[in-house]
């Protein structure tokens, strides 16, 4: 197996686009679990961690533009006021020794329904950059990105530059549901992100269907509900309808982590408490 | 394997490291930082690496297997199938049911079929996919609670029951005032140890092997790899390599025969080391079990009668199944006074996988089923929930329900008394997602959390049962080297981790007054020890020890007496000195030994245990019983099924602490690994195959799961045993369970029959 280290982006695209049996690789800690199990085995290793933009963010405007290879740690240190329910997200993601190494890019390159970066993302309404040698970079929005388990739209010449996150306009939560209290993949997760400035509400299920989506009718329905004007208190009823149409829009199967009725029933709770948690947050802001 | 070595001197802090002080571990360090060598690091510079292929099927014919393509492969050095295993193609516990390669059948998903070795485990591994192996699969039998059936297809020609143990005490189908009845079921545990199996096996000159592994019980390995071989015992030595944990997992064998087998064909030395998940099929797990039991009762509480029935998975081997079915019945209705009693236990074959020895040993699955029904008791008197306890929990002269009288300390009642007198934690932080049940997963700021607290009592046998020959051996040398006396333990005990090896220098310590003593690595060149479980090598091993070095002492003061011309009585050995009746000093330890060694082994027995009745279970099956109880105090998020321990307090009789650390240390792991099948700990299992074979979803506490414990360690000697030493690794993991769930059921409302505690049954949905 060879073991490719560019350190420019250039060199690696050119590198994605010469080598189609290259496994990209940042912090390892999906690809060397696969390689253990002898679950792939790939002609080569593109290492990506030598790119130096790659391990930086930035702001871009209304965005936070953050480099497909930024581990959750920094995610968790520089990004809890700008990105909150990403670093919400990132701060449950398996141990200190996964958040210092995982980054978010990989999460996207995994395309996991269970990935944790994928909730906050899909409320936030993020884009991912993805590029190639062949035809240069594209946006696409995240909602877009994932095409079924574990497959995005990610050609196999591109990666992945960037995430283009909308810096948080509003409060966010995400809530994630594992059966110990740490290091656990995800039964269940959400996300949630008021948008006050647009008067919208994102969403984002995770481990509840074959791939990571948003809760679009759950949306527009608490959108339409809140009272944005006077910001007067969440009746328990809407965010309880919020829930149930958020659990609605998920569709889970039973498997050895959970069952389909409790994955459902847990997003209503979470859905439930978030969208509490996060109008009173406005609230208070106000 | 270099001797462990320690001079307590040097580190000062922890007094002299004898009998009842805190000692420091000769392993400590190395564990610590990293250093230790664990079996998985054995090498050896010309050998080449084992591995097993495993049936896929949990159960099916072999109709043929085709090697050849495997052994094309370049750099592998030998396939091999049952045609050849020389001696006999059997292994096992209790009874060699279980082929060391499949021959005709595979019994269970993971059953091992054929080995290869080759000159890097990677190409073993393409080599052994390679194996074709023609399957015809078969129906499985994979519900134990159909296994006796009369339709049931039988797993073994015999059929498939391993044991019934049927109990009769007192009057029969007695009638109460109060009756109350539960139906319980616990899932399949795995020991989880994080050293998974491993072993190095080296072809020696004389046509024998030396097998360096990762075990519980030399003598039982040698014993078995020796009949697989068809070898002599003086042909097939065994040394224990570094132990990363057994808790019972290690007691039947897993690369050992096969290591072996390898290197003999080879001519080379073999290394065979597991990973997590060949090591969930690797090693057997505990039973689960499904258990009715019901008590009748006074008014006031008083128990009258109780009949249950307990149902243990064995799988696809027989294991230690017969054993746990015995703790499973003589000790299934806990630590209570019952005058009336009927229980049927029973070990079924399935084609699951095979499960035996695990810390707790039987007495796990009943504690889940016993202390809920006292629970039940107690509120349909409307008794407190340790008054209930407290009123029925065994005494010193009790008799138990094999009609057993219990003949050292029984402090059922002080035990829940000191554990309920224990200060209880302040309400939950909800300014910290941490405290809260969820923790950083952030679902909940206090919504829907509410409050519970369990208790549970156990009691459990220490060392084997049943009329077994439980002893140990030990070897210790007494000599003076670079003008320092030196004393040497040897003995075949292993260390797993309990922290054996500091009690067995502890031990020389006391009796022999030297400060310097070297524990040298266990192996089959010294007498049986027994194996590291059931809580029982301290007092056994530890016995022997004791034995030893007072043969030494004698040996060494009968030459002072015979050098000083002076009688025997009244010398003393004082440090390095041999002293007078009056405490003057006679001589010195170096000028008495001069350039000798005095050695001397002994055998060592605790009292004899004694085979049940086979109709009624009656009888003094066990030799010491150890008890503990714990107080769970849980945080539980009703709507989401979420649950965070906030307390896990405790107090055990452990007779005498030789390391009082160490005893904290035991208290500390087993209460964890008992709260872990209470809420997550399970092998999920369906229709034969594991599904979560990988430390992913064969969840473990972690330290956010697991709260700081208060430990109260009561010291009631037990006359009959060395120093007072009651049994201490396996009570904590017995009642720890059992008061969680109970927090749980209490916080909750719900009934919860089932362990582990998933959040679909708290919730119910
Ligand atoms: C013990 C443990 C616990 C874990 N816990 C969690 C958890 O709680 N939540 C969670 O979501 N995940 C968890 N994971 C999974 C993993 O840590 C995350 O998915 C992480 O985000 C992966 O990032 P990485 O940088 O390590 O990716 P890598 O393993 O390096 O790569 C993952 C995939 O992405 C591709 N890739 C990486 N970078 C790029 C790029 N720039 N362009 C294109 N493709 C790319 C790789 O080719 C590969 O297919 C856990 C893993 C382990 C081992």
């Amino acid at each position: 197996m060879d073991f490719l280290q560019p350190t420019t982006w250039g060199d690696a695209l050119a590198a994605r686009a010469e080598r189609p049996d290259a496994l990209a690789i940042a912090g390892g800690t999906d690809v060397m679990v696969d390689l253990n199990f002898d679950r792939r085995r790939p002609g080569a290793l593109l290492d990506l961690t030598r790119i130096a933009e790659l391990r930086e963010w930035a702001t871009d405007g209304d965005a936070v533009r953050l480099g497909a290879g930024v581990p959750y740690a920094r995610v968790i240190t520089d990004l809890g006021t700008q990105l909150p329910g990403l670093a919400m997200a990132a701060r449950t993601v398996g141990s200190p020794q996964i958040r210092a190494r995982g980054t978010v890019g990989g999460n996207l390159g995994s395309a996991s329904p269970a990935g944790d970066a994928h909730p906050p993302l899909l409320a936030a309404g993020a884009q991912v950059e993805v590029a190639s040698a062949a035809r240069g970079a594209r946006r696409v929005p995240v909602a877009e990105f994932y095409t079924g388990v574990k497959r995005s739209v990610l050609a196999p010449d591109e990666l992945i530059a960037a995430v283009l996150v909308p810096r948080a306009a509003g409060p966010q939560q995400f809530c994630k549901v594992g059966t110990r209290n740490a290091m656990v993949i995800a039964v269940s997760a959400f996300a949630l992100a008021l948008h006050p400035d647009r008067h919208a509400v994102g969403t984002g299920i995770g481990s509840a269907a074959p791939t990571p989506r948003r809760a679009p009718e759950a949306e527009e329905f608490l959108a339409g509900e809140l009272d944005w004007a006077s910001r007067g208190p969440l009746p328990g009823t809407v965010a309880a309808e919020f829930g149930q149409r958020v659990a609605a829009a998920a569709s889970p199967i039973d498997d050895v982590r959970g069952t389909a009725a409790y994955r459902r029933h847990s997003l209503a709770v979470m859905a439930r408490r978030a969208a509490t948690w996060a109008w009173d947050d406005l609230r208070r802001a106000a | 394997m270099t001797a462990v070595e320690t001079d307590a001197r040097a580190t000062g802090r922890l007094g002299a490291g004898r009998v009842g002080e805190d000692a420091q571990r000769p392993d400590g360090t190395l564990k610590v930082t990293g250093e230790f060598a664990y079996a998985s690091d054995l090498w050896h510079d010309d050998m080449v690496w084992g591995v097993t292929l495993r049936s896929p099927h949990p159960h099916a014919r072999i109709r043929r297997i085709d090697v050849t393509e495997a052994l094309t492969v370049p750099g592998v050095t030998a396939v091999l199938t049952a045609d050849d295993v020389p001696g006999e193609n059997a292994f096992g516990l209790e009874h060699a049911d279980q082929p060391v390669l499949a021959a005709d059948v595979v019994r269970y998903e993971g059953e091992p079929v054929a080995l290869v070795a080759a000159d890097h485990p990677e190409t073993a591994r393409r080599a052994a996919a390679r194996i074709r192996v023609d399957y015809e699969v078969l129906p499985a039998l994979t519900d134990p609670r159909r296994a006796l059936d009369e339709d049931a297809p039988p797993v073994h020609p015999g059929g498939n029951l391993v044991r019934h143990l049927p109990l009769r005490r007192g009057e029969q189908g007695r009638t109460a005032p109060v009756v109350v009845s539960v139906d319980v079921e616990v899932g399949m545990q795995d020991q989880a140890f994080l050293g998974p199996e491993s072993g190095l096996a080296v072809p020696a000159e004389d046509g024998g092997v030396d097998l360096f592994v990762a075990t519980q019980w030399l003598h039982v390995d040698q014993r078995q790899i020796c009949l697989a071989l068809g070898m002599p015992p003086e042909k097939v030595r065994v040394t224990l390599a570094g132990v990363g944990g057994a808790f019972g997992g290690r007691e039947d064998l897993s690369v050992h025969v096969h290591a072996c087998l390898l290197a003999l064909r080879t001519g080379r030395p073999v290394k065979m080391s597991y990973g997590r998940e060949e090591s969930f099929y690797g090693h057997v797990h505990r039973h689960p079990a499904w258990l009715s039991y019901e008590f009748g009762a006074e008014p006031d509480g008083t128990l009258v009668y109780a009949r249950a029935t307990v149902l243990l998975d064995g799988g696809a081997y027989a294991s230690s199944t017969g054993a746990v079915v015995g703790n499973a019945g003589t000790l299934g209705l806990g630590p209570y006074r019952i005058p009336n009693v009927t229980v049927d236990a029973y070990g079924v074959f399935t084609n699951n996988p095979p499960c035996g020895a695990m810390r707790g040993f039987g007495c796990v699955q009943a504690a889940f089923a016993h202390e809920a029904l006292m629970d039940s008791l107690a509120d349909a008197v409307g008794v407190d929930r340790v008054e209930i306890r407290r009123r029925n929990g065994l005494r010193e002269g009790d008799r138990n329900i094999t009609g057993q009288v219990i003949d050292s300390a029984a402090p059922v009642a002080e035990l829940l008394d000191r554990v309920a007198a224990l200060p209880l934690p302040p309400p939950a932080d909800t300014s910290d997602i941490r405290a809260l049940p969820g923790a950083v997963g952030n679902t909940t700021h206090g919504e829907g959390v509410r409050r519970g607290i369990g208790y549970a009592v156990t009691y459990k046998n220490v060392g084997f049962s049943e009329g077994f020959d439980d002893y140990s051996t030990a070897r210790v040398r007494l000599q003076v080297t670079g003008g320092e006396a030196v004393a040497t333990v040897h003995t075949a005990a292993a260390e797993v981790g309990q922290g054996l090896v500091t009690v067995q220098q502890q031990i020389a310590r006391t009796e022999l007054g030297v400060q310097q003593v070297v524990v040298v690595p266990a192996d089959t060149s010294v007498g049986s020890a027994g194996s590291t479980s059931a809580s029982r090598q301290t007092y056994v091993t530890g016995g022997a020890v004791q034995a030893a070095c007072a043969a030494v002492r004698t040996a060494v003061l009968q030459r002072a007496a015979v050098a000083l011309d002076r009688p025997l009585t009244g010398l003393r050995l004082d440090g390095e000195e041999v002293v007078g009746p009056g405490g003057e000093v006679l001589t010195g330890l170096a000028d008495v030994l001069g350039d000798d060694a005095v050695e001397e082994t002994r055998e060592y027995r605790h009292r004899p245990t004694h085979a049940v009745d086979p109709e009624t279970g009656q009888g003094d099956a066990h030799v010491q019983f150890a008890f503990s109880a714990h107080r769970a105090v849980v945080d539980v998020d009703v709507e989401l099924g979420l649950v965070k321990v906030v307390a896990l307090d405790t107090a055990q009789d452990v007779g005498r602490a030789i390391n009082p650390d160490a005893v904290v240390g035991q208290i500390h792991g087993g209460s964890a690994q008992g709260m872990g099948l209470a809420l997550m700990e399970e092998v999920v299992v369906t229709d034969g195959h594991v599904r979560n074979p990988s430390f992913t979803d064969y969840l473990l506490p972690t330290i956010l799961d697991m709260p700081p414990m208060q430990v109260e360690v009561l010291e009631y000697a037990d006359p009959h045993a060395p120093y007072g030493v009651r049994g201490v690794g396996e009570p904590p993991t017995i009642s720890s369970g059992p008061a969680v769930a109970a927090a749980v059921r209490d916080a909750c409302g719900r009934p919860l029959r089932r362990v582990p505690i998933r959040p679909e049954h708290i919730t119910g949905v």
